[in-house]
């Protein structure tokens, strides 16, 4: 292992909190599509928003602003929000520019594709999952235990 | 109130209850995301039962919804209409898995931090809405999922 491997933080395996937040994201995409007929992806948010006419692009504004909104407000309640020290900004820009073209080509990410899109029983949507998963699961393994990119 | 009032609160609602869920589950931690990717580190299963319990849940709302002919407050469903599985969904996937793997975040962690305060998603989020603006800029006419 390399210096990334060792330096790398330790999380425990918290299943309640996981589970409980698993639900209640399912919740609000269930709430979404009851309500509205939407689908709770978050790439669709900022790709549409990112279109004009802004005209009818309101909510889309507005689940990303509850989005913030909802996780101020853990903080705000007491809830623990551990902040990474360290890592390297110029990565945390590429990673972002590669996640943005990514999902936007694919029209997806980990909510539209891998909660909606599953629970719709969507092949599109589990080839995408799989895809993604797969990479990033490779991606990690040579960032930390061969280049020690992580700290 | 109005339907479009209404559809207003109804997604600032759902990005209420996605917010905090994302926060719960330490989602916006990025350190306990790539400790899930990392399988052959010291494994954090958690991201798994989040996606579970999501995935689980809202697959039995669904079935019931969609058996609607419209939602609750709109005429109709917007579902996406794309079916295919073809080069700009896997090689898009495959980007995304790999800035996803570099940093720990997906689109909604990203947006959830500013939340929190959080320096990084200073750097990440506007590399995100850079390089989704990048690739409308190349593929203007690229088919959408959404209306």
């Amino acid at each position: 292992m390399l210096a990334g491997a060792m330096l790398a933080r330790m999380t425990a395996f918290t299943p309640l909190n996981a589970l409980l937040g698993g639900l209640l994201i399912g919740l609000a995409s269930l709430l979404l599509l009851w309500l509205n007929g939407r689908i709770a992806g978050v790439t669709g948010m900022l790709t549409g928003l990112q279109r004009l006419p802004l005209q009818g692009q309101a909510w889309r504004f507005l689940f990303l602003l509850g989005l913030v909104a909802g996780s101020a407000a853990y903080a705000l309640a007491g809830g623990s929000t551990p902040q990474r020290q360290g890592f390297p900004p110029l990565l945390l820009v590429l990673a972002g520019l590669l996640t943005g073209y990514g999902t936007a080509l694919a029209n997806g990410c980990t909510s539209g594709h891998g909660v909606c899109g599953l629970a719709r029983f969507s092949l599109r949507s589990l080839a995408a999952t799989a895809t993604f998963l797969l990479v990033a699961i490779a991606t990690t393994f040579v960032a930390r235990h061969l280049l020690g990119l992580q700290p | 109130m109005s339907r479009g009032l209404l559809r207003n609160l109804a997604a600032l609602g759902s990005g209420l209850l996605f917010g905090l869920g994302l926060s719960l589950a330490q989602m916006t931690n990025p350190d306990k995301v790539l400790n899930f990717l990392d399988i052959s580190g010291r494994w954090d299963p958690s991201l798994l039962l989040v996606l579970g319990g999501a995935v689980v849940l809202s697959a039995l709302g669904f079935r019931q919804v969609l058996r609607r002919k419209a939602p609750l407050w709109d005429s109709g469903f917007h579902l996406p209409h794309a079916q295919a599985i073809d080069r700009p969904l896997l090689l898009g996937s495959a980007l995304f898995g790999l800035g996803w793997g570099l940093s720990g975040y997906c689109p909604g962690p990203a947006v959830a931090s500013l939340g929190v305060a959080n320096p990084e998603a200073l750097w990440v989020l506007p590399g995100i809405l850079a390089g989704a603006a990048l690739q409308r800029l190349m593929q203007p006419r690229a088919s959408t999922d959404l209306d």
